[in-house]
């Protein structure tokens, strides 16, 4: 049994003293408020991503380096909207890692590319609405899969670091192009 | 329209996260905030030995990784000494130990870095004495060696350490370490080493060339390439499992030094007589592995190695992918059809589970496990394997434990991309086993069939090597190769320290380059207030020890030797050869114009018989290096 502080009685306490607490090095607090938050993390991680294996690997990504980062918490934004921006962040990341992996791949003949295309068509195996946001520009999807996680335009604005009606225009751009997409499904 | 986002709300409903990877997530996480939290106050003396495991492995992914691109800051060398911990690569942990002084490094040292920041992995696999051997690194300016020849790191301006902005990386990952410097003999005599008869660089190194593009350095390790080929060394007489042979000859790429050449001849007992062996094939059927070069290719490599399999074999296959699985249970070998269905059933897909595969593996192997039978688990992967996400040094002690019973591990890696080249060595050092790369099917032939007897049966467990050098005759030593096989000094005699296997007719070949007392080529000048001339007689270049413990044994045996000062004169060989290909492709600084229309030349000059076609195709490898370098 693990030793019982405060923390578990008051599951009151906000996101953002247990993010302080951590911050200055308390490990309990951290792991508190991340037992609280992996779940919509995750869900986060999901949606930028679109598949399971992918969402699990952006989250490991993330709770790896989140003890690093939490250090730099320093309270000016919520905690959520302050993880998502790490997790946002860190999908990026991702996805540059694999467009270089994808050019480094260019030399050594196919076999990258061929395993790239095999990942695309797993992905194309679920639902096409995901497969659809896929095909997104990043901007659009990374701000739909926040939105989605009904996170009001405000919030999103501020995890994104751009306006709430640039959040709104890209919401009203991503639904016309996922229109356009399913209509020219239904043509085909 | 709004109906639109309420169905896309619907369809990204996210899954619930999977309440096994959950716990490991957080698992990690409060690891890594642990280890954050203690990191200041467990700073370590270094210990430069990247042996026995998989915490080295590890290690050595974290310090010595394949590098791309520039680095763009000194204040890395900061960063390396506190960050290795991210997998994210643009986070970079705030000081929390001690703040090394960014001196002036020398270009190796920044090189390093860079590499140790390169990394992806995610951090649980950290050891914290890396930390401090990095930090000592950057404290000596020392060793002749280069790490890789890229562009200089261009040297700026100290900047906030969050700006930093650290290059991208791919998730290959190879294992390998700064080449060995140049030692003085007077200052440290004694050279100590784990052998290696691993192949798999070779085969890396191919199959870049074959793809038209120089292979990055860090893929070389010299030594897997040496001993690749067969050399026609003397088999040792009567019941010794090995015979060490020596020969010295003119170094072709420094008129004033010499090679000594330590050839290892492990002995072939008589196939026939073999125990009955239990194999245990745990093959990877990850999504990644469906490609050509894959599960199919592993599908047809494994059924080649059935032909070489007896009656009284057994054959179990695991897989691991999502769920680890049995696909099919101790089978003898004459049943055939059943194996090669079974094979051929295997289909990728689902995501990797390297470890709970491995466990399942390990006790198919000991349930099919009889006195005086031979049992290995031989893992097939692209290098997907999840090593990582659980406990490594549980991981690690569970390999160990399993050797120590009796059941060893090979580790066959197939395919390109994300081959987790480090990963695959340690598990394969830990498990006594042999790391080799199939790209082809004759690759395949060579090591399944032609070379299974020496892959599957240890004649010699733990074999180490160690040399000292005569100082009144060798001024200045080099191990070419081996860097990750380093041992330390005092480690030879200690039987807890794991070293290589040595297979039934396996022949491990080791080259130093020594420079004699009075030669032009001598590199460093002699110290003005240094001791008073060693003594010893100057009949002998040096003393060889070899240490080696019978399989399944914990007591070493020595077996020792003295390296005669002119004796074995003989002509640089195959060997040299390949070696000088090695250092050329890595970017050696020893060679001097010496270049690849000379290794060509010697090697072949020096084909010999060449049964097989190896050492043909290692010239043609040279042939496309050359022209590749030439571009």
């Amino acid at each position: 049994m693990a030793r019982v502080t405060g923390y578990e009685m008051r599951m009151d306490t906000g996101d953002e003293s247990l993010a302080r607490a951590a911050a200055a090095g308390d490990g309990r607090a951290f792991a508190v408020l991340l037992e609280r938050r992996y779940d919509g993390l995750f869900g986060l991680a999901f949606r930028l991503t679109g598949s399971r294996a992918e969402a699990e690997d952006l989250t490991q990504d993330i709770c790896a380096a989140l003890p690093s980062k939490i250090a730099r918490f320093d309270g000016r934004a919520r905690f959520t909207t302050w993880l998502y921006r790490v997790a946002v962040n860190a999908a990026h990341d991702r996805r540059r890692r694999a467009a270089s992996h994808a050019r480094a791949a260019q030399g050594w003949g196919g076999w990258e590319i061929a395993r790239r295309a095999a990942d695309t068509e797993t992905a194309e195996q679920v639902d096409w609405l995901i497969a659809a946001m896929a095909a997104l520009p990043e901007d659009l999807r990374d701000t739909l899969a926040l939105v989605l996680d009904d996170m009001p335009h405000r919030e999103a604005a501020e995890v994104l670091g751009i306006s709430e009606g640039t959040v709104s225009w890209r919401i009203f751009e991503a639904k016309k192009r996922l229109k356009t997409i399913r209509m020219q499904e239904d043509q085909a | 329209m709004s109906d639109d986002l309420d169905d896309l709300k619907a369809a990204m409903r996210a899954p619930a996260p999977d309440a096994e990877t959950r716990a490991t997530h957080l698992a990690l996480a409060q690891k890594n905030f642990d280890r954050l939290q203690e990191s200041g106050a467990q700073v370590r003396p270094s210990s430069n030995r990247p042996r026995s495991g998989l915490w080295t492995g590890v290690r050595q992914m974290l310090t010595t990784l394949t590098s791309r691109g520039g680095l763009t800051a000194t204040t890395a060398i900061v960063a390396v000494a506190l960050v290795t911990l991210t997998p994210i690569r643009d986070m970079v942990l705030p000081p929390v130990g001690p703040v090394l002084t960014p001196a002036p490094a020398p270009v190796e040292d920044l090189a390093e870095a860079e590499m140790a920041v390169q990394q992806d992995r995610p951090a649980q696999g950290m050891d914290n004495m890396a930390r401090p051997q990095l930090a000592k690194r950057a404290a000596q300016p020392m060793s002749g060696a280069v790490a890789t020849p890229m562009a200089a790191p261009t040297i700026t301006p100290p900047m906030p350490r969050r700006d930093i902005t650290l290059p991208e990386a791919d998730s290959e990952r190879f294992a390998n370490a700064p080449g060995n410097p140049v030692h003085i003999t007077a200052e440290t005599p004694v050279s100590t080493f784990s052998i290696d008869v691993d192949t798999a660089s070779y085969a890396v190194v191919r199959n870049a060339l074959l793809n038209g593009a120089l292979p990055e350095p860090d893929m070389v390790r010299i030594e897997e390439m040496v001993n690749y080929f067969p050399y026609d060394y003397a088999a040792p007489d009567g019941d010794a499992p090995f015979r060490p042979t020596v020969s010295v000859s003119p170094t072709p790429w420094n008129a004033g030094t010499q090679l000594v050449q330590i050839g290892i001849q492990g002995a072939l007992p008589a196939v026939a007589d073999r125990p009955p062996l239990n194999l245990v094939f745990l093959i990877d059927t990850s999504g990644s592995m469906d490609q050509p070069g894959k599960l199919p290719l592993l599908k047809q490599s494994f059924a080649l190695m059935l032909g070489q399999l007896r009656d009284r074999d057994q054959v179990a296959i695991v897989t691991y992918a999502g769920s680890a699985g049995q696909v099919l249970e101790p089978t003898p070998a004459s049943e055939r059809a059943t194996i090669l269905a079974a094979l051929n059933r295997l289909d990728a897909g689902g995501s990797t589970a390297g470890q709970a595969g491995l466990q399942q593996a390990y006790a198919t192997a000991a349930a099919m496990a009889e006195e005086g039978e031979v049992s290995r688990v031989i893992l097939a992967t692209d290098g997907d394997f999840n090593v990582g996400l659980s406990d490594p040094a549980a991981l690690k002690a569970f390999i160990a434990e399993q050797r120590d019973s009796g059941t060893y591990l090979s580790v066959l890696g197939f395919g390109r991309g994300n081959l987790d080249d480090a990963a695959m060595q340690a598990l394969a050092q830990n498990g006594n086993g042999q790391a080799a790369y199939i790209d082809t099917l004759a690759e395949a032939q060579k090591v399944l069939v032609d070379q299974l007897t020496g892959a599957l049966f240890a004649i010699a467990d733990d074999v180490k090597i160690q040399v000292e050098f005569n100082p009144a005759v060798i001024a200045e030593y080099r191990l070419i190769g081996y860097e990750t096989r380093a041992l330390r000094r005092e480690d030879f005699n200690n039987d807890a320290v794991d070293a290589g296997e040595i297979g039934a007719g396996h022949a491990v070949t080791a080259l130093y380059e020594v420079t004699p007392v009075g030669s032009a080529a001598q590199l460093s000048d002699s110290l003005r207030y240094g001791a008073a001339p060693v003594g010893g007689t100057a009949d002998e270049l040096g003393f060889l020890r070899l240490r080696y413990k019978v399989p399944g044994g914990d007591k070493s045996v020595l077996i020792e030797q003295a390296i005669p000062a002119g004796a074995a004169q003989s002509e640089a060989g195959f060997a040299a050869a390949i070696a000088g290909f090695g250092q050329l492709l890595r970017g050696g600084t020893y060679l001097g114009d010496w270049g690849y229309g000379d290794a060509i030349a010697l090697a072949n000059a020096h084909k010999g018989a060449d049964a097989y076609g190896y050492r043909g195709e290692a010239v043609q490898l040279m042939r496309l290096a050359q022209s590749l370098a030439a571009r």
